[in-house]
């Protein structure tokens, strides 16, 4: 009963909450939904028993990528309204509702693995002594199978950490607010003085 | 009682709006939350298959999920931030260069 209740609460809360991003004008408000939407989902993996899913998701997604977002949303220009060109809006209804279809229908057909074993059950921390738990099952299967995977995954995140800094960290000195020509200059100028070039 | 099929339901209504915002979107950083919204909604696809089929191996996509969408968060912002120091913009129409 009590899994039924936050099921649809949750459910609500979180369509409630995408549609508002998908639908504001406002980046700001885009930008907060969004957030409450992650930590919503959170609860799902609670409610699924998967609780280092769960920890996951709140602490990467609302921790991490919202804030660096957040950071971003200096650069731009955020307070004003986001205006688009929607050259056809009816259109992408269509063609989004067209492909929500198709997906229900390969949900709903037969499930071909039906009969499969499952590889890693729940419960397989216990097989090697461990206390039973979702984050001791998922450390036992990340850290066997899953492992040059999850190597290969850090490699990955510290490529793409040198590639923002990269990317975002040039001209960092100059002020992208003084669009000016004679007050970059101006900025320049009092930069070398300071550095007694 | 909620089986499989509710959160596969739910799922395919999140990533439906995702894509709705995909689709409609003109703004870049708007359409980099609705990237978000589509990832968000395959990651509950996966736990709730891991869970109905007493199988772990979901969670661990979920997992791989998530490290992807933190990565392309930290590139594609930072190519935002470059777009728009030298554009003044990040509307879509503005990178199509070739009028056709």
């Amino acid at each position: 009963m009590f899994e039924v209740v936050a099921f649809y609460l949750f459910a609500i809360l979180t369509i409630a909450m995408f549609t508002i991003t998908v639908m504001t004008k406002n980046a700001l408000y885009a930008l907060s939904s969004l957030a409450a939407g992650m930590i919503f989902i959170s609860a799902f993996f609670f409610l699924l028993d998967a609780e280092f899913l769960g920890v996951v998701q709140i602490v990467v997604y609302t921790g991490a990528v919202m804030a660096l977002y957040a950071f971003g949303m200096m650069f731009f220009d955020s307070i004003n309204d986001v205006e688009e060109k929607i050259a056809n809006p009816r259109l992408t209804f269509l063609l989004t509702g067209s492909v929500a279809l198709i997906v229900v229908v390969i949900f709903m057909a037969p499930i071909v693995g039906a009969n499969i074993d499952a590889n890693y059950p729940m419960g397989i921390a216990s097989q090697y002594g461990g206390v039973t738990g979702n984050v001791q099952d998922v450390g036992v299967v990340l850290f066997t199978k899953y492992l040059i995977p999850f190597e290969v995954a850090a490699v990955m995140l510290l490529v793409a950490m040198i590639g923002g800094i990269i990317l975002a960290g040039k001209k960092m000195d100059r002020d992208i607010i003084l669009d000016t020509e004679e007050e970059q200059e101006h900025l320049h100028a009092f930069v070398t003085k300071k550095d007694g070039v | 009682m909620i089986t499989l099929n509710s959160y596969l339901i739910l799922s395919t209504i999140l990533f439906s709006i995702g894509l709705l915002g995909a689709t409609r979107r003109k703004n870049l950083l708007m359409l980099f939350f609705s990237t978000e919204i589509m990832l968000n909604a395959v990651n509950i696809a996966f736990a709730a298959i891991s869970k109905f089929h007493g199988d772990l191996t979901g969670q661990m996509f979920a997992f791989f999920v998530v490290a992807i969408a933190a990565s392309e968060v930290a590139v594609g912002l930072g190519l935002l931030i470059l777009w728009f120091k030298r554009h003044n913009t990040i509307d879509l129409d503005s990178l199509q260069k070739m009028g056709g």
